[in-house]
């Protein structure tokens, strides 16, 4: 082995909400050479790959290097004369790079709004409406007998963690792991998940809500109303999985995007929840959303205790303003009514609806991000970033919202998140403080 | 692409689903590769709907908020009359943006097209460029 070569072990891994934190990495001259017990996408992310070399700002429809300087006043001047600029994005960072952003965001009047609000927002507006009785990925591992993984495709979105935390992974109570589980996947087509189940109940689209008022029937002494197929589901399974539940020792459901994307979206979330909350009548059960990005539950708690709110906050009257719906990222762009946005650390380029798109298109956009990607294409000041877990540490939070500090292993000439924001809202307050 | 929104009437009984895949996952910071395109520019169908709709290579799925151009791939684990393309900015260009009062557009569900087609996929920059300038 190289003698220049430093192993670095528990490594957290920044990329999804699984924030695994046993990852091993091997740096040599500076570099990450190796990357041992990550899955593909969280070694992918680790070993890292061409960067945006250099501040940018667009020119006649070109990209044209420019100073890191030039670059943070020309986005602090696009901001302190907006009169309502998007702040998007967030969660692919730490929660102290967060803390700068809402300020930045209260300083300058804007709506401010994460990856949730086209992911798990439906989830969160959910938990508000009937709480979430939850535990940790630890309480998991250590007692489930019962998963159910509902519009949930673990092993593509969240490789590690039937492995670590849920199917696979041997518990205090559960010494026989995959063994000692009943697993059960509910979704609307076979996925690599499924093929790793006991048992797959195939939902027509659109239909989950309708599943989970059958399942509540059936604990409420009801199932004689139930048709004999629902969404798709012949009715002996609905009274079986029922079944099943009530008498497992600690029952999880896991749910994914097939809850909160699909047709009732939040409702869809209301009635999982309902669905657990009684099934404590008979046993203990809990349920948690599969939170995508690493730190999206770390923002959600940030701007929580900087706010009153979780997401989708419009700083704009002076205080909170928090209304899903009218304050979202895609409704705002949808209606046309920001006047500029600054993009960090998420890609809405490659996760908006066109629709979004054809109106960030036509407002000046400022992306801070280690990457080029399809929002670069929008942008007209581009500033590189270190990447958040790998080159700045900071505080993230795990989808149980177990805090976890993610590590800096190597150096980067490239300044971090919370460094940027930092910039851009001392000189914003300079560019106001003068008027 | 229907700039107007809204106004296609979509007569189909297909549904389109979008959703991750580990690879799409792997590439996650490398959008802008070809290796990104191969991989999320895809249409996956049942074996069954790409003999009806007798589709060879690629296809045009198109929705009442707009059309794309994208691979066809056969996966029959894919119900019949359902479609997957993975979550990115192909699949963005035929989901709703309607958010239902709760900021959530739709992603899983949409009513679609399919049919087959010699036209290319557009790389990323190409297909951005379609959102530019153009009216609401
Ligand atoms: S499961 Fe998620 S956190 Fe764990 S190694 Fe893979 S990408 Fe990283």
């Amino acid at each position: 082995m190289n003698p220049d070569s430093t192993i670095v072990t528990d490594v957290v891994c920044p990329l999804c909400g699984s924030l695994c934190d046993d990852i091993t990495v091997r740096i040599e001259n500076g570099k990450i050479v190796e990357v041992r017990d990550a899955c593909d996408m969280g070694e992918s992310k680790i070993l890292g790959h061409d960067r945006i070399k250099s501040p940018m700002i667009r020119e006649k429809g070109e990209l044209k290097e420019v100073s890191y300087e030039k670059a943070v006043k020309k986005s602090a001047e696009i901001l302190a004369k907006s009169k309502r600029p998007l702040l998007y994005g967030w969660s692919s960072t730490t929660c102290e790079a967060h803390e700068k952003g809402i300020k930045l965001a209260a300083e300058v009047g804007g709506i401010v709004d994460n990856t949730a609000t086209v992911c798990h927002g439906p989830s969160v507006i959910a938990i508000q409406t009937v709480g979430l009785p939850s535990c940790t990925l630890g309480q998991i591992k250590n007692r489930a007998d019962l998963i159910v993984y509902w519009g949930s495709n673990q092993s593509q979105a969240h490789p590690r963690h039937m492995s670590r935390y849920s199917s696979f992974i041997r518990g205090f109570f559960r010494e026989e792991g995959r063994k000692a589980k009943y697993v059960v996947v509910i979704d609307v087509r076979d996925t690599t998940t499924t093929n790793v189940a006991d048992e797959f109940i195939k939902v027509e689209p659109g239909h989950d809500y309708k599943l989970l008022s059958a399942l509540r029937a059936v604990l409420a002494d009801k199932a004689d109303v139930l048709p004999d197929d629902v969404g798709g589901v012949p009715k002996d399974a609905i009274m079986n999985l029922a079944e099943r539940m009530k008498k497992a020792e600690f029952g999880v459901i896991f749910f994914g995007m097939g809850l909160t994307q699909s047709r009732s979206r939040y409702n869809n979330v209301v009635n999982a929840i309902a669905l657990t909350r009684e099934l404590n009548q008979f046993t203990k059960f809990v349920i948690m959303p599969m939170r995508g990005h690493y730190n999206v539950t770390g923002f959600g708690q940030v701007l929580t205790w900087e706010t009153g709110y979780p997401y989708a906050v419009d700083l704009s009257r002076g205080y909170a303003w928090y209304n899903p719906g009218e304050t979202t990222s895609t409704d705002v762009l949808n209606r046309g009514e920001c006047d500029s946005a600054l993009i960090i650390a998420s890609d809405p380029g490659a996760h908006f609806p066109g629709k979004s798109l054809k109106h960030l298109s036509k407002i000046p956009v400022i992306q801070v991000d280690p990457y080029h990607n399809p929002t670069t294409e929008f942008a007209d000041v581009v500033i590189p970033s270190a990447v958040a877990g790998i080159e700045a540490e900071g505080c993230a939070y795990r989808m149980d919202n177990v805090p976890i500090m993610v590590r800096k292993l190597i150096d980067s000439e490239y300044k971090s998140d919370e460094e940027i924001i930092d910039d851009v809202l001392n000189k914003v307050m300079e560019i106001r403080g003068g008027k | 692409m229907n700039m107007a929104g809204g106004t296609v009437v979509i007569k189909s009984n297909i549904k389109l689903v979008t959703g991750r895949l580990i690879e799409q996952g792997v590439l996650l910071e490398d959008k802008m590769s070809e290796a990104y395109r191969d991989v999320v520019a895809v249409c996956e169908m049942n074996g069954k709907d790409m003999n009806e709709y007798n589709v060879k290579s690629n296809v045009r799925v198109k929705s009442e908020f707009g059309e794309v151009v994208v691979k066809a791939k056969r996966n029959d684990e894919n119900p019949p009359s359902m479609v997957f393309i993975p979550m990115g900015p192909w699949a963005n260009a035929v989901i709703g943006p309607n958010t239902g009062g709760c900021g959530m557009p739709q992603f899983k569900g949409i009513d679609v097209e399919v049919k087959a087609t010699k036209d290319k996929v557009l790389i990323v920059e190409d297909l951005m460029k379609t959102y530019m300038g153009g009216v609401d």
